[in-house]
C-alpha cells in the first residue's frame, strides 16, 4: 500500500477532505471536527489500515484557527498518516475525544486542553495536567500574555 | 470447613473501605518530583493517578522565541540521561529541513556517543533499580562503571552530564585523540563487569520474586498507550526506531532488536540488560572505522527552515522521542512539539499497577525508568 491507495481509502470514507503532502514527509489529511471521529474509528479498526499506534498528538494555534494534529501509524503495516482537524471556533473550541480508541490520547488530550484550551467531548477526566488547576489562560496560544515570565525583545 | 461454611464466612467478613494515599512528590522511588495518588483497598492498588508538572518549564513555548541553535541546548534538560540523543533529534530535524549533507564522520561519532549515553543511562537505571528494591550494592556498582563513561564524555565533549555536543550540521568539536582508545578500554572492561550485574541481581531469588509476573502490560496495551523503548519491547511491541527508521549510522551496523513477550517487570529488566550487550556490539563495530573528514558541515549563522513541517524520531534510552517542528520561514520555529517517551510510558502505569501491592508499584516504576523532567518538559 502506498500513499495513493491510502488517499483512495480515506476519500471513500470522508469524501470532503483535503490532502497535502508537499510540505511534510507524511501524508496529511485535513478534516472537519464533525467528521474526525468517523475517520479515526475507521483507520483504527479497518483491517487494511490498522492504525493502532498514535505516536504524537498535539495542536497548533494559527491565530485564526486551531489544528489538532494526530500522527498515526500502524505496527502491522508501518504506514503513517497525519490527521489535522481544523477548528475555527476560537471561543469554545471543542472536538470529540479519541482516548477510547488510543489510550495514550487520554494524557495527550489533557495536555492539549491544558496548553491550548481545546475541549475534548466525552473525555473521562479532562483536567489540567502540567499546570496548576487555577492557572489563568492557555500558554501555547499565540495571544497569551505573561508580562512577568515572558520577556519580549 | 465445608464449602457452605466457607461461603458464609466470606459473606459475613467485615467490609473494607477504599482509601487514598499520596506517594510523592518527595518519595525516593519516584526519582524526582512526581506525585501518585493511590486508591487502595487494604494494600491492593485499585487506581493510580499521576499528578505531574512540578518542574514544567514550558520548553515548547521557549522554543518559539529561540533560534534553532539555542533549541538544542534546551533539549538537554528534558531527559538528562539521554541528552545526546535529544540533541541529535533536534539536529537531525533541522538538517533534514535544510537538506544539509552531513559528513560521514559526524554520523559515526554521533552513533558511538549515543550508544555510550545509552549504556550510561542503563547503568544508572540498573543501580537505582536495585536500590529501590533494597540492594545498596548495585547502586555503587552502577555508578562505578558509569563514572568511566562520563570521564570519556568530559574529555571529548567538555561536560559530564548535559554535554551539548551536537550542533545543527555536525558536532561541536572533533573527538579527543584519546577517545578511541579509552572507549575500547572501557568496552573491554565492561564486557567483564556486565556478567557481574547478572550475578548480583538477575539470578537473585528475592529479586526475581519481586519482579516476575508483576506489573504486567499486554502488547495491545503497550501499543495503545504508546509505551516504547525497552519497556514496550518487553511487551512484544517491536518499536525500536534504530531498526524501523534508521538514522545516523544505524543502517550500517548489525545489532539485534531485543524483544520479550512476558511484559512483566522482569522482562523489562532483562530487555535493558540485553540492550547493554547490543550497545557494546554497535560501538565495537564503529570505533575503529571512524571515517576521516570534517566534524561539521558548514551552516549559516542564522538558520531559517523553509516553510513546512518536519518530524524526526530517535531512540533514546527510554523510548521514542519525536521532534515536530512547524516552520514559517523565520529564524525561530512557529511551533515545536516534543513527543517525550516518558510521558506516554507513564500513562500506562495505572494499567500496570492495578491489582498489585504498593511495594510492587516501586518495582513497576523502576522498570519503566521514568525521568521526571522528560515527562514535565
Amino acid at each position: 500500500m502506498d500513499n495513493e491507495n491510502l488517499k483512495n481509502i480515506i476519500t471513500s470514507v470522508i469524501p470532503e477532505c483535503e490532502f497535502s503532502a508537499d510540505e511534510s514527509q507524511f501524508l496529511n489529511v485535513i478534516v472537519k471536527p464533525e467528521e474526525f471521529r468517523k475517520l479515526a474509528e475507521f483507520l483504527r479498526y479497518d483491517p487494511e489500515t490498522q492504525m493502532d499506534y498514535l505516536f504524537c498528538m498535539t495542536a497548533i494555534d494559527w491565530t485564526t484557527h486551531f489544528f489538532t494534529i494526530y500522527h498515526l501509524t500502524s505496527s502491522v503495516t508501518n504506514f503513517t498518516v497525519v490527521i489535522k482537524v481544523k477548528i475555527t471556533d476560537r471561543e469554545t473550541p471543542n472536538i470529540d475525544t479519541v482516548c477510547d480508541i488510543w489510550k495514550t490520547a487520554e494524557f495527550h488530550e489533557r495536555e492539549v486542553y491544558d496548553l491550548f484550551g481545546i475541549k475534548f467531548n466525552n473525555h473521562p477526566d479532562l483536567r489540567r495536567i502540567l499546570l496548576e488547576d487555577d492557572w489563568v489562560g492557555y500558554p501555547l496560544r499565540k495571544d497569551y500574555k505573561d508580562e512577568i515570565n515572558i520577556v519580549e525583545l | 470447613m465445608t464449602e457452605q461454611e466457607l461461603i458464609t464466612n466470606i459473606e459475613t467478613a467485615p467490609e473494607t473501605q477504599e482509601y487514598f494515599i499520596n506517594m510523592g512528590p518527595q518519595h525516593p522511588s519516584t526519582h524526582g518530583v512526581l506525585r501518585l495518588l493511590l486508591t487502595l483497598d487494604g494494600e491492593i492498588i485499585k487506581k493510580v493517578e499521576p499528578h505531574l508538572g512540578y518542574i514544567h518549564r514550558s520548553i515548547e513555548k521557549m522554543c518559539e522565541k529561540d533560534s534553532y541553535q539555542q533549541i538544542v541546548h534546551l533539549t538537554d534538560r528534558m531527559d538528562y540521561l539521554s541528552c545526546h540523543m535529544n540533541n541529535e533529534a533536534v539536529c537531525l530535524c533541522v538538517e533534514n529541513g535544510l537538506q544539509l549533507e552531513i559528513p560521514e564522520r559526524v554520523k559515526v561519532i554521533r552513533t558511538i556517543i549515543s550508544e555510550l549515553t545509552r549504556l550510561s543511562s542503563h547503568q544508572l537505571w540498573w543501580g537505582v533499580m536495585g536500590m529501590d528494591l533494597g540492594a545498596i550494592t548495585t547502586f555503587l556498582y552502577g555508578f562505578r562503571d558509569r563514572e568511566l563513561i562520563t570521564d570519556i564524555f568530559e574529555e571529548t565533549c567538555g561536560a559530564r552530564l548535559t554535554m551539548n555536543y551536537n550542533v545543527p550540521g555536525g558536532v561541536m568539536f572533533d573527538i579527543h585523540p584519546n577517545f578511541q582508545k579509552r572507549t575500547k578500554d572501557f568496552i573491554t572492561y565492561f564486557r567483564k563487569k556486565l556478567p557481574e550485574y547478572d550475578e548480583l541481581l538477575t539470578g537473585n531469588v528475592i529479586f526475581t520474586e519481586r519482579t516476575k509476573d508483576i506489573g504486567y502490560l499486554s502488547k495491545e496495551d503497550a501499543i495503545s498507550y504508546g509505551v516504547t523503548g525497552p519497556s514496550g519491547r518487553a511487551s512484544g511491541f517491536a518499536c525500536d526506531v534504530r531498526k524501523r527508521f534508521p538514522y545516523s549510522a544505524y543502517d550500517r551496523v548489525e545489532f539485534k532488536e531485543i524483544i520479550y513477550t512476558e511484559g512483566d517487570c522482569f522482562a523489562r529488566y532483562k530487555a535493558r540488560i540485553d540492550e547493554m550487550w547490543e550497545s557494546m556490539k554497535i560501538i565495537e563495530q564503529l570505533i575503529d572505522n571512524i571515517p576521516e573528514g570534517e566534524h561539521k558541515a558548514k551552516t549559516k549563522a542564522v538558520i531559517k527552515l523553509p516553510e513546512g513541517e518536519y518530524y524526526q524520531r530517535v531512540e533514546t534510552a527510554r523510548g521514542e522521542l519525536g521532534v515536530y517542528i512547524v516552520s514559517d520561514n523565520k529564524k525561530s520555529p512557529y511551533r515545536v512539539k516534543f513527543r517525550s517517551p516518558g510521558f506516554s510510558n507513564l500513562s500506562a502505569l495505572d494499567t500496570m499497577a492495578r491489582g498489585n501491592k504498593i511495594a510492587d508499584l516501586v518495582a513497576t516504576m523502576s522498570t519503566l525508568d521514568l525521568v521526571i523532567p522528560d515527562i514535565d518538559r
